[in-house]
C-alpha cells in the first residue's frame, strides 16, 4: 500500500468531514487568542506526528519487505536506542518547550481594576452568569455569555451542584467547575460573532443538553448591552402579554425565576428579566421564539428530561401562548 | 548461550510405565458437575478467558447501542436515562471485568506453561478469584436490564456519585462491581508474583525468562502499588453514601478532587496494567513468525520497568483541567511525554526483530493483527503524546478526540494483541488450530471497522462534541461523522462475529492438537497433558525449544526433572529468584469446593450488602470465613521427607521463612496493606491541605489525651512480644505423645485481644471527645484510621486463631510452622501499621496546632 497516499487521503478527509459541521462550537474555527493558539500547537503536532507515523509504517515495510542491506540497518540494538530513545528524547524536548510556551502565554497580564467580572456557576443543567462592574453593581443572567472583542475577560467558574466543566472552544480550552474552588478562565475574542460551548465533564443526566452562546461583540456594543442588560425588564402593557404577565405572577413561576421589575425574585432557576432577547431557551436546547417557550413550560421533561422545571399542565391553550409570548417580549 | 548441562541429565530412560498413569491420575480433571471444583490452570484459565471475552462481547454490544443512538442527530433510539447508564457499564465492563481480567486470566493459562511448572503456586486462590469475579461481574452488568445500573461513568466523579445526586442503589453496584476486580486483581498478583518468580524450571535465570513472564511480573507488581489507591476511595465513597463521613463535601472539609487523585493514581497505572501484559505477548510471538530471538531482549525488559516506573507519575494528565498550578502541569506533562519512550523503545525492538528474521516474514493471522497493533498503537501513542501538551488538552480533554485516543491505546494496545494471542496460543490447549481463513476475515473486518469508528472521532471532538452525551442536535452538523463512526462500529462487531464463528467450528478443549505449530521457541510449546508437561526441562536459554532440538522428546519421556509424583500428589518444583536453582518441591492444593463456597459466600455478601440485605449478608459473610478456613485447614500438609526429581537432585518437601512460597505470599499482602494505607496518608494531608479550618485542636474537638494513644501503643508493643514469645513456645517438631500445648495458643489469643483492645482504645478515646465521624473530613479521616487498622487486626485475628486450632490439633510445630509464621508476620505488620496510625492521628494536629 502506498503510505503517501494514505496521508493525502487522511489529509483531504479531514476536510471534507468537517465541511458538513457548523463552525460554531469547533475548535477548528478559533475566534479567540487562546483557541488560536491552540489550534496552531494542533496542526503542528498532527503534521509531525503523521510523518512520524509514515516513518513507523515505511520502517516496518522495510523489515518485511526490505533487501538484506536495508534490513540489516535495522536489526541490531543501534537502530533501537536511536530510534527508540534518541529520537524521541529530542522532539519530545522540542514539544515539552513549545507547550510550555502556549501555557505560559494564556497566563497573561491580572485583570484591569475598571474591567467588569464575570462570574459563572454551573448548576444541573445550565448556566448562571453574574456581571459585576467596577463599582460592585451586579446583575444576573444566564446560558449566554456577552463579551467585548480583544480585551482579556477572566471567568469566575463555581459550581452549584456537582462537576461542570466550560468550554466555549472557539475562544479557548475548557476549565472545569468544582465544589469549594473557583476556578479562572482567561480568554480573549478576536472578533465578533456568537459562537456556541457546551458543558464538558460529565454531570448527571442532562449533560447533553447544557450548553450555551458566547456573543462576542464591540466594546461599544458590549457596553450598551450591559446598560440594557442591567435594567429591568421591560414594561409590556400590550393585551396579551401583559395577561401572560399576570399568569405567570399568579402561577407562582416568581417562586424559581427573578423578572426584574415584578414581584418574581425566585433565585432557584434561570433569572428570565430578558430571556427574550438571548440566543436560545433551556442552555440552548430549544430556538428562542413563542412556540419554543409553549413547548417548553408545557413539555419541558420531554425536551430535557430530568432538568429540574416541572412541567406545567395547568394553563389553557391561550393561557399558554398569552405567557409564551410574554416571555418572547422581554428582549 | 550454550551453558552446559548438568552432567545428569538427561536421565536415564526409559521411565516406568506406572509413572505416567499417577501423574494422570493426581492431575486429573474433575468430571460432570465437579468440574466447578476444578483447579487445573488450563481449564480454569479457559473459563477464565471464556469469561472475560463474554463480558468483552456484553459490553461491545452496549457500545453497539451507543453508535445506533448516535448515528444520527436528534436521534430517540435510547433514552438519556438509559444512555448513561450504558456508556456506564460500558466502560466499567471493558476496563474491569474484561480487559483486567482477560490479562490475569492470561497470566493463569500461559505462565505456567511457559515456565514448564505444574501448575501456579496457589491454584485454588486463581479459582477462587475467577468464580468471585464471575459471580460478581453477571450480577453487576445484569444491573443494565432493570433499571438499576450505574450512570456516573466509569470514574464515577463525586460529588455526582454521593447519595444527594445519585439516590438508589445503582451507584453502589459500581462498588460492588469494583469490588470483586479489587479482590481478583489482587489475588491475581499474589500469585503470579509468587509463580514467576519461585516456580521458574531450574536454570532460568531472569535474564532466560519469557518477555511475557517479565510483563506479567511488573503487571503484578502495579496492581500492588495501584490498586491499593482506588481500594481507599471506593471505601471512601461508599462510606460517604451509606453513613455521611464527608471524604467528598466540599461544605464539609471534603474535597471532590480527593476521589480524582485516588482514583487516577490507580487509573493510569491500570492503561499500562492492561498494556504491558498485551506488549509482552507481542514480543512473544513476533521473535516465533521471525524465527529469530528477540532483538534487544534487555532494553525491552528495561522499558517494561520503565514503563511501570513512570505510569505511577502521570496520573494528573487525566486532570489538567480542574484549574491545579502551572507547575505541577509541566510536571505532569514532561512525565507523560517521558512515558513515550520506553513505548518507542519496544516499537522499534519489534521492528528491528522482523528485520532480522528469516524470510519471508510469515504473514498469518497472528503476524496480521500485530501489524495492525502496531498501527493502531503507533497512532493512539502520537495523539497521546498531543495530549499531554497542556494547552492541547485544555480543547481536547472530555471531548470524542480522548474517546478516539483512549480506544486507540486500548483496542489497539491490548485487544489487537489479544486475537493475536488467541490464534498463536489456540494450539496449546484446543485439539483444532483456528481457521486462517475466517481469521483473516475476522481481522480485516476488525482493523478496516476500527479504523472506521474511532478515526473520525478525533475531528469530532475538535468540532466541538464532548464525550458522554446522549444526543447532539442537527444543528451543529456532526452527523456525518457520527455516522460514519458507526458504520464502523458495525464493520468491527462482524470481524468479533468472525470469530466467534470460529471459535465455535474449530475451538475443541484437550491435547492431541498440532505441536508446536509455529516452531516456536518457548516452553509452552512443549508437549503436556493435564499435569502440564511430563518432566520439567532444565533451562538453558531464552529459546530452549530452538537450541535444544531433543528437548521436546527428552521431556516426553521423562527423561527431565520431576518426571512423577515422589510425594504422591500434587507438587512442582520451588527455585531461587534470580538464579532458578531448585530448593524444595511445594505440596500444592488439588481441587476442591471449598474456594467455591467461599468465592460464592463472598460474592453473596457483597450482593446482600448492596441491596442492604444487612442480615443476610452477615450471614454470607461468616460463611465466606468459614469457607477461607476449611480451604486453609487442608493446606500446609506436614514435610513428606526428601524426594529425588532426577538429574542427581533430592530436595526437601517441606520449607519455612523466606525461602517459602507462603512468606513471599504474606509479604505481598503486607505490601498491598501498606500501600493502602499510604494512600489514606496521603488523603488524610491532602485534606488537611485543602481544609485546614476543620483540623483539631480549632476547627474540631480536642484530640483525647495523650493517655489513650500511649495505651493503644503499648497494648500493641505487648501483643507484638507475646507473638515473638509464641513462636520461641512452638512444640517441638515430631512429637506427637506430647500433651496439649496450652501456653502457646493462650499466649497468640492474648496478643490478638490486645490487637482489637488497642484498636478499640483509639476509637473510644475520640468518641469521649466528642468527635462525631460525619462531621467533617478531618473526623471522618481519623475514625478511617482506626476504620483500616480494624480491618487489618480482624484478619489477624482469624489467623491467630488459625494458628491456636492448628496448634490445639497438632498441626502446628517448630517444623511445620507455615501458619503461625504467616499469623506472626501480619501480626507484627499490623501492629506497625497501628503506630503510624496513632503517630499521625496523635501527632499531626498536634504539631501543626
Amino acid at each position: 500500500m502506498s503510505k503517501g497516499r494514505i496521508r493525502t487521503t487522511a489529509g483531504a478527509g479531514i476536510l471534507v468531514l468537517l465541511a458538513g459541521c457548523n463552525p460554531e462550537q469547533s475548535a477548528f474555527a478559533p475566534a479567540g487568542v487562546e483557541a488560536e493558539r491552540i489550534n496552531v500547537l494542533f496542526w503542528v503536532m498532527t503534521i509531525a506526528g503523521g510523518f512520524i507515523l509514515v516513518g513507523v509504517l515505511v520502517l516496518s515495510a522495510v523489515a518485511i519487505y526490505g533487501g538484506e542491506t536495508l534490513r540489516s540497518q535495522l536489526s541490531n540494538e543501534r537502530f533501537i536506542t536511536g530510534a527508540g530513545i534518541v529520537f524521541p528524547a529530542v522532539v519530545l524536548s522540542m514539544l515539552l518547550v513549545y507547550g510550555f510556551v502556549v501555557l505560559g502565554a494564556g497566563a497573561g497580564t491580572p485583570p484591569s481594576p475598571d474591567g467588569i467580572r464575570i462570574a459563572i456557576k454551573g448548576e444541573q443543567w445550565w448556566w448562571r452568569l453574574t456581571y459585576v462592574d467596577a463599582d460592585g453593581n451586579s446583575f444576573e443572567s444566564a446560558n449566554e455569555l456577552h463579551v467585548p472583542v480583544g480585551q482579556p475577560i477572566y471567568l469566575e467558574l463555581t459550581t452549584a451542584d456537582v462537576l461542570h466543566s466550560f468550554w466555549a472552544p472557539r475562544l479557548a480550552g475548557k476549565l472545569d467547575m468544582i465544589p469549594g474552588r473557583t476556578n479562572i478562565l482567561t480568554l480573549t475574542a478576536t472578533e465578533e460573532g456568537v459562537s456556541r460551548g457546551q458543558c464538558a465533564e460529565y454531570c448527571g443526566g442532562a449533560h447533553a443538553l447544557m450548553s450555551f452562546h458566547v456573543v462576542a461583540q464591540t466594546q461599544e456594543d458590549f457596553q450598551a448591552w450591559v446598560a440594557k442588560e442591567s435594567g429591568p425588564a421591560v414594561k409590556n402593557e400590550n393585551g396579551r402579554a401583559a395577561r401572560g404577565r399576570q399568569l405567570f405572577l399568579n402561577a407562582g413561576c416568581g417562586g424559581c425565576h427573578t423578572i426584574r421589575g415584578t414581584r418574581a425574585a425566585g433565585a432557584i432557576g434561570p433569572d428570565l428579566t430578558h430571556v427574550g432577547g438571548r440566543h436560545s431557551l433551556a442552555a440552548a436546547t430549544l430556538s428562542n421564539n413563542a412556540q419554543a417557550f409553549a413547548a417548553w413550560i408545557s413539555n419541558n421533561q420531554h425536551i430535557k428530561p430530568e432538568n429540574k422545571m416541572p412541567p406545567y399542565n395547568i394553563f389553557t391553550r391561550p393561557e399558554l401562548e398569552d405567557l409564551a409570548l410574554y416571555l418572547e417580549s422581554l428582549k | 548461550m550454550t551453558r552446559q548441562y548438568p552432567a545428569e541429565l538427561p536421565n536415564k530412560g526409559p521411565r516406568p510405565e506406572e509413572e505416567l498413569e499417577e501423574l494422570k491420575r493426581i492431575w486429573a480433571t474433575p468430571k460432570g458437575f465437579k468440574l466447578l471444583t476444578v483447579v487445573n490452570n488450563t481449564v480454569v484459565g479457559t473459563i477464565y478467558i471464556g469469561a472475560a471475552f463474554l463480558f468483552f462481547v456484553l459490553a461491545g454490544i452496549l457500545a453497539l447501542l451507543m453508535r445506533t443512538q448516535l448515528a444520527v442527530a436528534d436521534n430517540n433510539f435510547l433514552s438519556q436515562d438509559l444512555y448513561n447508564q450504558i456508556f456506564t457499564v460500558h466502560g466499567t465492563t471493558m476496563m474491569f471485568l474484561f480487559a483486567v481480567p482477560i490479562v490475569e486470566a492470561l497470566g493463569v493459562m500461559l505462565l505456567p506453561q511457559m515456565l514448564a511448572a505444574r501448575d501456579l503456586p496457589f491454584p485454588r486462590l486463581s479459582a477462587f478469584a475467577m468464580w468471585a469475579y464471575i459471580i460478581g461481574g453477571l450480577v453487576f452488568f445484569s444491573t443494565i436490564f432493570y433499571d438499576m445500573a450505574p450512570k456516573g461513568g466509569w470514574f464515577m466523579y463525586p460529588p455526582l456519585t454521593l447519595t444527594e445526586y445519585s439516590p438508589g442503589n445503582n451507584a453502589d453496584f459500581w462498588l460492588l462491581g469494583i469490588g470483586f476486580i479489587e479482590i481478583s486483581a489482587i489475588a491475581g498478583a499474589i500469585e503470579i508474583i509468587v509463580g514467576v518468580l519461585r516456580t521458574r524450571p531450574p536454570g532460568m535465570t531472569l535474564a532466560k525468562m519469557p518477555i511475557f513472564a517479565w510483563a506479567m511480573l511488573i503487571f503484578a507488581a502495579m496492581i500492588v502499588f495501584a490498586f491499593p489507591a482506588v481500594i481507599l476511595a471506593t471505601m471512601l465513597l461508599e462510606l460517604e453514601r451509606s453513613f455521611g463521613w464527608p471524604f467528598f463535601t466540599a461544605a464539609l472539609g471534603g474535597d471532590a478532587l480527593l476521589w480524582q487523585h485516588l482514583f487516577w493514581f490507580f487509573g493510569h497505572p491500570e492503561v499500562y496494567i492492561i498494556f504491558l501484559p498485551a506488549a509482552g505477548l507481542v514480543s512473544m510471538m513476533i521473535p516465533t513468525m521471525a524465527q529469530t530471538p528477540l532483538i534487544g531482549y534487555r532494553l525491552i525488559v528495561v522499558a517494561l520497568i520503565a514503563t511501570g516506573f513512570f505510569s505511577f507519575g502521570l496520573w494528573v494528565h487525566h486532570m489538567f483541567t480542574t484549574g491545579i498550578p502551572g507547575l505541577s502541569l509541566a510536571f505532569f506533562s514532561a512525565a507523560s511525554m517521558a512515558v513515550a519512550i520506553p513505548s518507542g523503545i519496544q516499537v522499534f525492538s519489534w521492528i528491528a526483530t522482523i528485520a532480522a528474521g528469516k524470510r519471508p516474514f510469515r504473514i498469518n493471522v497472528p503476524s496480521l493483527f500485530i501489524l495492525g497493533f502496531l498501527f493502531i498503537f503507533v497512532l493512539g501513542g502520537l495523539t497521546g503524546v498531543m495530549v499531554a501538551v497542556v494547552p492541547f488538552d485544555f480543547q481536547a480533554h472530555d471531548t470524542y478526540f480522548i474517546v478516539a485516543h483512549l480506544h486507540y491505546v486500548l483496542v489497539g494496545g491490548m485487544v489487537f494483541p489479544l486475537f493475536a494471542t488467541f490464534y498463536y496460543w489456540a494450539p496449546m490447549v484446543s485439539r483444532k488450530m483456528l481457521s486462517e481463513r475466517l481469521g483473516r476475515w475476522a481481522f480485516w473486518l476488525m482493523f478496516i471497522g476500527f479504523n472506521t469508528a474511532f478515526f473520525p472521532m478525533h475531528i469530532t471532538g475538535l468540532a466541538g462534541m464532548p464525550r458522554r452525551v446522549w444526543t447532539y442536535s442537527g444543528y451543529l452538523g456532526w452527523d456525518l461523522l457520527n455516522s460514519i463512526s458507526t458504520a464502523g462500529a458495525f464493520i468491527m462487531a462482524t470481524g468479533v462475529l468472525i470469530f466467534i464463528i470460529d471459535l465455535i467450528r474449530n475451538f475443541r478443549l484437550g491435547g492431541g492438537g498440532p505441536e508446536n505449530p509455529w516452531n516456536a521457541g518457548t516452553l509452552e510449546f512443549l508437549p503436556t497433558d493435564v499435569y502440564s508437561t511430563r518432566s520439567v526441562p532444565h533451562v538453558t536459554s531464552r529459546e530452549p525449544l530452538w537450541d535444544q532440538p531433543d528437548l521436546a522428546q527428552q521431556v516426553r519421556e521423562g527423561l527431565h526433572y520431576l518426571p512423577n509424583a515422589p510425594t504422591g500428589r500434587r507438587e512442582t518444583i520451588i527455585t531461587s529468584v534470580i538464579e532458578a536453582k531448585p530448593q524444595y518441591l511445594m505440596q500444592m492444593a488439588g481441587s476442591s469446593w471449598t474456594h467455591v463456597a467461599a468465592a460464592v459466600f463472598t460474592a453473596g455478601c457483597f450482593l446482600l450488602l448492596t441491596i442492604k440485605a444487612v442480615a443476610i449478608a452477615l450471614i454470607s459473610g461468616v460463611l465466606a470465613i468459614v469457607s477461607f478456613i476449611v480451604w486453609a485447614w487442608q493446606l500446609d500438609r506436614p514435610d513428606q521427607g526428601e524426594v529425588d526429581i532426577g538429574g542427581g537432585i533430592r530436595l526437601p518437601t517441606y520449607m519455612t521463612g523466606p525461602s517459602s512460597h507462603s512468606w513471599w505470599a504474606m509479604v505481598i499482602v503486607m505490601l498491598v496493606a501498606a500501600s493502602l494505607f499510604i494512600s489514606y496518608i496521603f488523603s488524610y494531608l491532602y485534606l488537611w491541605i485543602v481544609s485546614p479550618e476543620v483540623w483539631a485542636p480549632a476547627g474540631s474537638p480536642a484530640l483525647p489525651p495523650l493517655t489513650y494513644p500511649v495505651n493503644s501503643a503499648i497494648l500493641l508493643v505487648f501483643g507484638s512480644v507475646l507473638v515473638y514469645w509464641a513462636g520461641k513456645r512452638l512444640p517441638p517438631a515430631g512429637r506427637l505423645d506430647l500433651h496439649l500445648p496450652l501456653l502457646t495458643p493462650a499466649l497468640l489469643m492474648l496478643a490478638a485481644a490486645f490487637l482489637a483492645g488497642s484498636v478499640g482504645v483509639e476509637v473510644l478515646g475520640h468518641l469521649r471527645m466528642g468527635l462525631d465521624p460525619s462531621a467533617n473530613s478531618y473526623s471522618a479521616m481519623v475514625y478511617m484510621g482506626s476504620f483500616l487498622t480494624g480491618q487489618a487486626a480482624f484478619a489477624t485475628i482469624i489467623l491467630c486463631a488459625f494458628a491456636c486450632g492448628r496448634l490445639v490439633s497438632k498441626r502446628l510445630d517448630q517444623k511445620r510452622s507455615v501458619t503461625f509464621d504467616n499469623a506472626a508476620l501480619l501480626y507484627w505488620y499490623t501492629a506497625g501499621q497501628g503506630m503510624c496510625g496513632l503517630v499521625l492521628i496523635h501527632g499531626f494536629p498536634r504539631v501543626i496546632g
